[in-house]
């Protein structure tokens, strides 16, 4: 009985060792050298908390951080919404059904460098004939058009994960409210959609890790242009740590990164808990 | 089964020993391996390099090419496996504070032999002297010489907008846009790009600005000089040049603009001497097709930068051989003029006899020859981070409605530290 319960924990060891070396022992490397003046070599000089200050008064970092929340919320809103709509339609019995969900997986099959060029094709003014659409060379607006992009590219996939759950429901409640003569869309929203609660968990999380490491589809869609007017976190640091030879600085935007992702995890992991110690 | 293996093991080690052996012999023949990481590869970039492998080659080298496309992706290995120990034998970066970091870590081989040899204190231009002497030691060699803000425009667009002389000051210039624009042509071809953005900015400053202010600004980054009312002029100069800009420029490619004065749809072009290429492959000639200003004026900067090898430091002396016969082959002015012809750009040094490259490369190897008009291109004086910061403001001030005084105050920020 006691070597049972020791097993697991033997098993789980090399997991272990992975996220203590690679994941935290990467975080605690990264802070160390975001506290000195790392230029493309890392060095030991220690200067504090300097390499924040200079972050925190750059105007494209902050000009990032506010591309990056108007991007999350916009694109989390339009997946849910859309991958919900399409799942919902697929589960009524339609014909084909196989194909469609093939069709609307596929954008995310493929790789957001090869797509977000054809999305700047189909996007530059002039670029098709007779479609006059100029939000890419836009200021205010093209920071919208990578949210376009990235909406096609993985609401396909959020429409699957829904599905999934969708199938998970029981038969029996679609019939009992058709008995007590309940609209269809009042099920959806009023019955179903509790119901799903734990997909829609999981989705939430994978599109913010998404949204997160978004930089692919800025670089090949605007390399953060017109001006700086669609730059993002992760393109100010991968610019710092290569382009521009200084990791210091890089680091200090990482360790932002990271901690705003722990600070937007965290409610949703104390609810868990909670959740969990009452049940 | 025990004993076949100690037979194999005896076997191998014997092997190995032939080979050390052999490897040993080889030194005094030639057969000096040397691995080059480079980004030069398109098309004209790789037959150019082609040479440089060719000359080493014949001299009894063995050249192992690393090419790696994107000059930020090959220095960012180079680095790496600098650090990592596993450093290539040469390893290409531009003339400018890149490799600073790796020079002041001592993990470079000085060149101080060669250069002496080849006097580069004198047949060198002074900027480059600069920018690969550090503390009395040269650690880099050249290979070419690029400049950076050559004023390009198609004859063809010119004569349709009724241009008949080439714009000899900034006033003509500006008065040759008009025209362009009122004859319906795109007067300025531009690619929107951050790094386009910096190249169209220290051709104005250079214009306008004339040398003393550049050199002051990108130099000597005198805070002073960036807050003055000559500053302030510049930048409105190059925000006029805004309004010139078709409505697609934001992230066009640079040869795309230039493609634009290939087809005589654009007027004029601000860009690098690279941009000749595109011209040469689309069979147009200098002085029939097109034009190359090189400044406006008798006394504009030249903005000079350009690509060097470094080699590592190496405890094989097999590797510090090679490393020898590289640097002895690449200086050779036949190699260098092969290299550079097919490049696009100059040799660097000045006593090399140009007579054989075309009138745009002619006369800039006559203004280099002259010294006086020399300066470095903003990168040869910035360290890659001031720089980037230099670019995001620019950029910005370009791309929006900033007002100059904090375009003005924006620049001197990025520039302090």
């Amino acid at each position: 009985m006691r070597q049972r319960g020791v097993m697991p924990y033997f098993a789980l060891l090399p997991m272990l060792a992975t996220v203590c070396v690679a994941y935290l022992g990467a975080f605690a490397w990264t802070f160390y050298v975001s506290l000195t003046a790392s230029r493309s070599i890392a060095s030991n000089k220690f200067i504090g908390m300097a390499q924040y200050e200079r972050l925190f008064n750059n105007e494209r970092w902050m000009l990032s951080l506010n591309n990056l929340a108007i991007y999350g919320v916009l694109f989390i809103l339009a997946c849910m919404v859309i991958g919900f709509l399409l799942a919902a339609c697929i589960d009524r019995q339609v014909t084909g059904e196989g194909a469609l969900r093939t069709v609307f997986l596929y954008p995310y099959a493929m790789s957001f460098v090869a797509t977000g060029l054809v999305w700047q094709w189909i996007l530059t003014p002039g670029g098709i004939p007779g479609f006059e659409f100029d939000w890419l060379v836009d200021q205010d607006k093209v920071i919208y058009t990578v949210v376009l992009a990235s909406v096609w590219q993985a609401s396909g996939f959020v429409m699957a994960l829904m599905l999934a759950g969708l199938r998970g429901i029981d038969p029996e409640i679609w019939k009992a409210a058709r008995l007590d003569g309940i609209p269809v869309w009042r099920v959806y929203l009023s019955v179903v959609l509790p119901m799903l609660g734990p997909t829609l968990a999981t989705v939430i999380i994978l599109l913010a890790t998404m949204v997160v490491k978004l930089y692919d589809a800025v670089v090949s869609m605007t390399q953060g242009g017109p001006g700086t007017a669609s730059e993002v976190p992760a393109k100010f640091i991968m610019d710092h740590l290569f382009l521009r030879a200084n990791i210091g600085l890089a680091s200090a935007g990482a360790v932002v990164l990271l901690l705003t992702v722990l600070a937007l995890l965290a409610p949703y992991a104390y609810a868990r808990s909670r959740r969990r110690a009452t049940a | 089964m025990f004993k076949r293996s100690k037979q194999a093991a005896a076997c191998s080690l014997a092997l190995f020993a032939a080979g050390v052996a052999q490897a040993g012999a080889g030194s005094a023949a030639p057969a000096l391996n040397a691995e080059v990481i480079h980004w030069w590869t398109s098309g004209g970039e790789s037959a150019a390099v082609k040479q440089l492998a060719g000359a080493y080659r014949a001299a009894g080298g063995n050249w192992i090419d690393t090419a790696i496309a994107g000059g930020d992706q090959a220095r960012a290995v180079t680095l790496n496996r600098m650090v990592g120990g596993k450093a290539p034998a040469a390893a290409q970066f531009n003339i400018s504070k890149q490799f600073i970091d790796v020079v002041e870590q001592d993990m470079l081989t000085p060149l101080d032999d060669i250069a002496k040899q080849q006097n580069w204190d004198q047949t060198l231009p002074e900027p480059i002297v600069k920018a690969i002497k550090y503390e009395g030691h040269y650690y880099a060699l050249p290979l070419d010489i690029h400049m950076q803000t050559w004023i390009w425009y198609s004859k063809a667009a010119f004569k349709k907008a009724g241009i008949a002389k080439e714009p000899a000051t900034m006033d003509e210039l500006f008065a040759a846009l008009d025209k362009l624009k009122a004859a319906g042509l795109i007067p300025l071809a531009h690619g929107g790009q951050a790094w386009q953005e910096n190249v169209l900015f220290a051709g104005i400053l250079a214009n306008v600005g004339g040398k003393q202010l550049y050199l002051q600004v990108m130099r000597d980054r005198d805070q002073k000089a960036i807050n003055s009312d000559a500053m302030r002029k510049v930048l409105l100069a190059y925000k006029r040049m805004q309004s010139y800009v078709d409505a697609n420029a934001p992230g066009r490619n640079w040869n795309d603009a230039t493609a634009l004065l290939v087809s005589g749809k654009a007027g004029v072009q601000i860009m690098g001497d690279w941009a000749k290429g595109e011209f040469t492959a689309a069979r147009q000639l200098p002085g029939q097709d097109y034009g190359c200003i090189a400044g406006l004026g008798p006394d504009v900067p030249y903005l000079i930068q350009g690509d060097a090898f470094v080699f590592p430091k190496s405890e094989r002396a097999d590797v510090q051989q090679a490393q020898k016969l590289m640097a002895k082959t690449l200086v050779t002015p036949a190699t260098q003029i092969s290299f550079n012809k097919l490049k696009g750009s100059l040799p660097p040094r000045i006593d090399t006899d140009t007579s054989s490259l075309d009138a745009c490369s002619q006369a800039g190897a006559a203004i280099m020859r002259g010294k006086t008009r020399l300066a470095g291109a903003p990168e040869v004086y910035l360290t890659p981070d001031q720089n980037g910061a230099l670019q995001d403001a620019l950029t910005s001030y370009w791309n929006t409605t900033m007002p100059v005084e904090k375009a003005q105050k924006a620049l001197a920020a990025a520039l302090r530290n």
